[in-house]
């Protein structure tokens, strides 16, 4: 279980999460939805550690990792995959290099075990057969697609998603939305993913919390999201520029 | 005037702070060195970039600097002192100054440069984050094997500079000046003491960590894009190159006592 509790965060001086209060159960997908620059992308780095909250507490299955030495956040972060916005993939190295780095580093397999898995994980993210690829020669959406293989590869027991589908083509967004899903009935992963994309959001989550002005301000089921009165939630999920929300 | 007074204050405080978090990595760096074994691979790689690409750049540079150094010393020393001295002269500087210092200050333009371009552009493409989620430390995946490189591989440079430079000296000598390959050696051999070229040697190896140091410390303190990245190439060249001339001097005051 993820619990997040007043976490606050500045950067020279300029805040950017208030007072972010969210639980996410074991086994659960939350969709993080907001919009841009209101903080989502900081609020997953603070999950996995790579940013400290200047107060507040992180709490994963009943520890504060906001006082880990840095060992034990390696420990830790073994049991995490994450997947980067920009997919910050490893240019010095290959494709196949990449997605297994984890697994070369962290277990005792082989390299012919290590290339078993690497091309069944690049298969399962549609892109079968490129290990030997260098990584400046994908289009953005396959480096995506490579980015989630290797957050996959260690099968983690928690997952975070920074706009799978973002700069994918409807199709194969839907088919990275059916992994993330299937991730989740069959392995009972913890997933968290960022998206802009409402269709993606009702199809993955079995919750929806939006980020918005530095807090979380909803958290509901599809159902409920879909149904809400709250008028910030409403304009959001609608995509219209009239309402609360001010869009300049 | 006040405000000189709080800017000057504030810049100490600054360069104080970078020295500390320097003196941290170097920590850092160190405690992981147990992990040598390990990343043996990594090591290899690291040494084949920063040695064995260096040689044409550092054979181009030794060779004129034998060459130039004996041409130099001829015109210094004719009319007033044998000509068995040339190799003597040419011999003693190559081996103590020369072949360390100017090795090292090329090295750290090719080599200091690269490892902050690199390590920078990892920054601030989220790179290092990554490898962080994968629960692997940037310091013992990086920085470590390109320090260890350059510990080993400047000496072995340096090695191989002696040995150009003289050539290049042997050739002048005895082509353009008229000194017999034998004055030459004979001049050489006359004054040899090991510890000249040891005390080169060790020197190389201050050199090659000073180097793979400054480039990893100002890779990863890069912040700001592209325009970072430049400003930490800079950098990490400009400080190596100083801290260079600065331990030269240094080490030299340690090991030739009067
Ligand atoms: N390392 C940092 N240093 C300073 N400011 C930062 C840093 N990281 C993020 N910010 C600031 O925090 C705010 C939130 O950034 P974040 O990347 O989390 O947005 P986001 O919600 O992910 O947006 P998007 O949907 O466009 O990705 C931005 O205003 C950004 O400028
Ligand atoms: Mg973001």
């Amino acid at each position: 279980m993820i619990d997040i509790v007043h976490v606050k965060k500045s950067f020279h001086g300029v805040q950017v999460l208030g007072d972010v209060n969210l639980r996410i159960k074991r086994g659960q997908a939350t969709v993080i939805i907001g919009r841009s620059g209101c903080g989502k992308s900081v609020l997953l780095k603070h999950i996995i550690g790579l940013l400290r909250p200047d107060s507040g507490e992180i709490n994963i299955d009943g520890h504060d990792i906001t006082s880990f030495s840095k060992r034990e956040l390696f420990e830790l972060r073994k049991r995490f995959g994450m997947l980067f916005q920009g997919a910050a993939l490893f240019d010095s190295m290959s494709v196949g290099e990449n997605v297994g780095l984890g697994l070369r580093e962290h277990t005792d397999l082989t390299d012919v075990e290590i290339a078993a898995k690497v091309r069944q994980r690049l298969k399962e993210v549609g892109l079968p057969g490129i290990e030997e690829k260098r990584v400046a020669e994908l289009s953005g959406g396959m480096k995506k697609r490579v980015g989630l293989a290797r957050a996959l590869a260690m099968d983690p027991d928690f997952v975070l998603f920074d706009e799978p589908t973002t700069g994918l083509d409807p199709i194969m967004a839907d088919t990275i939305n059916e992994l993330i899903c299937a991730l989740n009935r069959k392995t009972s992963e913890t997933i968290i993913v960022v998206t802009h994309d409402i269709v993606s959001a009702y199809k993955i989550g079995d919750h929806i919390a939006m980020l918005y002005e530095g807090q979380i301000i909803f958290n509901g089921t599809p159902e409920e999201t879909k149904h809400t009165e709250n008028p910030i939630v409403r304009q959001f999920i609608t995509g219209s520029s009239e309402g609360p929300i001010q869009a300049l | 005037m006040a405000d000189d007074v709080f800017i000057l204050g504030r810049r100490c405080l600054n360069a104080l702070e970078h020295f500390g978090e320097a003196m941290m990595l170097l920590a850092r760096i160190f405690r992981a060195f147990p992990m040598i074994v390990r990343s043996f691979r990594l090591i290899f790689n690291q040494m084949m970039e920063i040695g064995i690409r260096s040689l044409p750049l550092v054979f181009i540079t030794s060779v004129f600097t034998g060459a130039v150094t004996a041409w130099q010393a001829e015109y210094q020393m004719k009319e007033y002192v044998p000509m068995i001295f040339l190799g003597t002269g040419v011999s003693k500087a190559v081996f103590i100054e020369l072949g360390p210092a100017l090795t090292a200050l090329v090295v750290a333009g090719r080599v200091g440069s690269s490892i902050a371009a690199e390590l920078g552009t990892m920054q601030v493409t989220e790179q290092i984050d990554a490898l962080e989620t994968l629960a692997i430390d940037p310091v013992r995946f990086l920085a470590l094997p390109r320090f260890v490189a350059g510990l080993i591989m400047l000496p072995i440079l340096v090695i191989f500079a002696d040995f150009f430079a003289m050539a290049g000296a042997v050739v002048v000598a005895t082509q353009l000046l008229s000194i017999t390959t034998a004055t030459f050696w004979e001049g050489v051999k006359i004054f040899f003491h090991v510890l000249d070229v040891m005390a080169g040697l060790v020197k190389a190896v201050a050199f090659g960590g000073i180097i793979a140091f400054m480039g990893c410390y100002f890779g990863f303190t890069t912040r700001g894009g592209a325009e970072g990245v430049g400003k930490s190439t800079i950098k990490a060249v400009v400080f190596s190159s100083v801290l260079i001339l600065i331990t030269d001097y240094l080490i030299a005051t340690l090991l030739f006592r009067v």
